[in-house]
């Protein structure tokens, strides 16, 4: 039993992460990655709502009426964005700034109407949060991936640290104006799902 | 019960709703406070950001008390109010522009010719900053708000006590697109603003926001901005935003009330 938390929990990482092989979520893996603090902020975001909305889905799941079981999904998905976005704006006020409507777009996250559908709905309530901490370490896991290389070639620094000395300012490094941009996201995820299939090859899939 | 039956899919949607909405405005309620405290800091940090005071390690709340008087003006005047013009509504601890625009004594509509800046209604009253020097005014901080491409952009603009030229620009509340109308904040841009001339000789309004790059040989260069890539509409709004503030209906007669008490002394 124990390993099959740690399964749950630790799967999503590599194995059956989210964005790189269920490929999803990544709109906001675009918007919130330009710097490294504001993804850790909004992964932080994304694994306890979906850690907590998968908990409430899973304690009620015997009760949802089929009928209306995307309904109640949501309900309790938009309640818990709401909730963080309270927190960010009382604790993190700069950040929400940045973040600004991208905090409200979790509830559009596919993951976490994902989660719920598919593993919440049939599984016990301990075992569905740990799935969704998991899911959210997966989703972290991209979105630091991301953010470092675009705020490291995009402005050299690293949570807003001078890192690589700027040419503008009298440094050797020309900032890369496309890592600022929401293409570049594209290339890199790219590019870490091709790392990831090169490295577990059972994760391609057939043709 | 059966799951499906009508009376069970009522019961749980109304439960889960009721549930949510607890948790929901619980937060909300308790989390205000904290919020509109930060709201306040986050203002106070703007207009001495704008004001070129900012200084990441000072207590801001100090600094701005030191550094920075706020007084009242009546728009159409030019005047600045006095103490005993203040009311319980009309003072500058509870000043909101929001409200005060909203409010029907205290505020007014602008006509459509009026309202380049496409905001409808403006405080009769405003409250500027004057961020003082050894007991002269260094810069005057105004706070100007318009249209954008989705959102009323709120901001500060300093502006030397030369009359003429810009000193800095922020904004501090707005909802335009990250990344392209949102680079409104963006600190090199805001920094190209620094010593554009907005004024000329004459007192006429010469500073335009442009849609491209300002070609620097150019001999508007000087009070010419660069619009924002991907941003015209956004850009456009704060070309107007300029041109509605800084003309007759925004702080014209205060500028010009300014004007002749520098020319005098």
């Amino acid at each position: 039993m124990a390993n099959k938390y740690k399964e749950v929990l630790l799967d999503p990482i590599f194995n059956n992460n989210p964005i790189g092989l269920q490929v999803l979520g990544i709109c906001s893996a675009l918007a919130v990655t330009t710097r490294l603090q504001t993804a850790v902020v909004m992964a932080i975001a994304v694994t306890l709502v979906t850690a907590f909305s998968n908990l409430a889905v899973s304690l009620i799941r015997n009760h949802i009426p089929s009928s209306i079981r995307i309904l109640v999904e949501m309900t309790i998905i938009a309640s818990l964005v709401i909730i963080a976005d309270q927190f960010i704006k009382a604790f993190a006020y700069d950040i929400s700034k940045q973040l600004s409507i991208f905090v409200g777009l979790i509830i559009t996250n596919c993951i976490l109407m994902g989660r719920a559908e598919a593993f919440a709905l049939k599984n016990p309530p301990l075992i569905s949060f740990l799935d969704g901490i998991g899911n959210g370490l997966g989703y972290t896991f991209v979105l630091l991936f991301v953010g470092f290389f675009r705020e490291l070639l995009g402005t050299g620094r690293l949570f807003n640290i001078p890192i690589l000395p700027v040419a503008t300012e009298g440094g050797w490094y020309t900032i890369n104006g496309l890592m600022v941009l929401s293409p570049s996201a594209f290339f890199l995820i790219g590019l870490l799902i091709w790392a990831l299939r090169a490295w577990k090859p059972e994760q391609v899939e057939e043709d | 019960m059966h799951n499906d039956s009508i009376k069970k899919t009522v019961g749980v949607a109304l439960a889960v709703c009721l549930v949510c909405s607890v948790f929901v405005s619980t937060a909300a309620v308790y989390l205000q406070g904290i919020q509109e405290k930060n709201k306040h800091l986050d203002k106070v940090k703007n207009i001495l950001i704008a004001g070129g005071l900012y200084d990441k390690k000072a207590d801001i709340q100090k600094l701005f008390s030191e550094k920075i008087t706020s007084s009242l003006i009546d728009l159409s005047t030019g005047e600045a109010l006095t103490e005993d013009q203040y009311t319980d509504k009309l003072s500058p601890k509870t000043f909101d522009i929001k409200t005060m625009a909203a409010d029907n004594q205290l505020g007014k509509a602008l006509t459509d010719e009026q309202d380049l800046a496409g905001i409808k209604r403006i405080p009769r009253d405003m409250l500027v900053y004057s961020v003082m020097n050894n007991g002269t005014v260094d810069k005057y901080v105004l706070p100007v708000y318009g249209k954008g491409l989705w959102s009323t952009m709120y901001g500060f603009i300093a502006l030397s006590n030369d009359l003429k030229t810009i000193k800095g620009i922020t904004f501090y509340e707005h909802g335009e697109t990250p990344g392209l109308g949102g680079e409104i904040e963006n600190p090199n841009w805001r920094a190209s603003w620094n010593g554009k001339i907005a004024f000329d000789d004459q007192a006429d309004l010469i500073l335009q926001v442009l849609k491209g790059k300002v070609i620097p040989s150019s001999p508007d260069a000087s009070h010419q901005i660069d619009g924002l890539s991907g941003a015209t509409l956004t850009t456009r709004g704060v070309g107007k935003m300029i041109d509605f503030w800084f003309g007759e209906n925004g702080y014209g007669p205060f500028l010009q009330k300014m004007r002749e008490a520098s020319s005098n002394g």
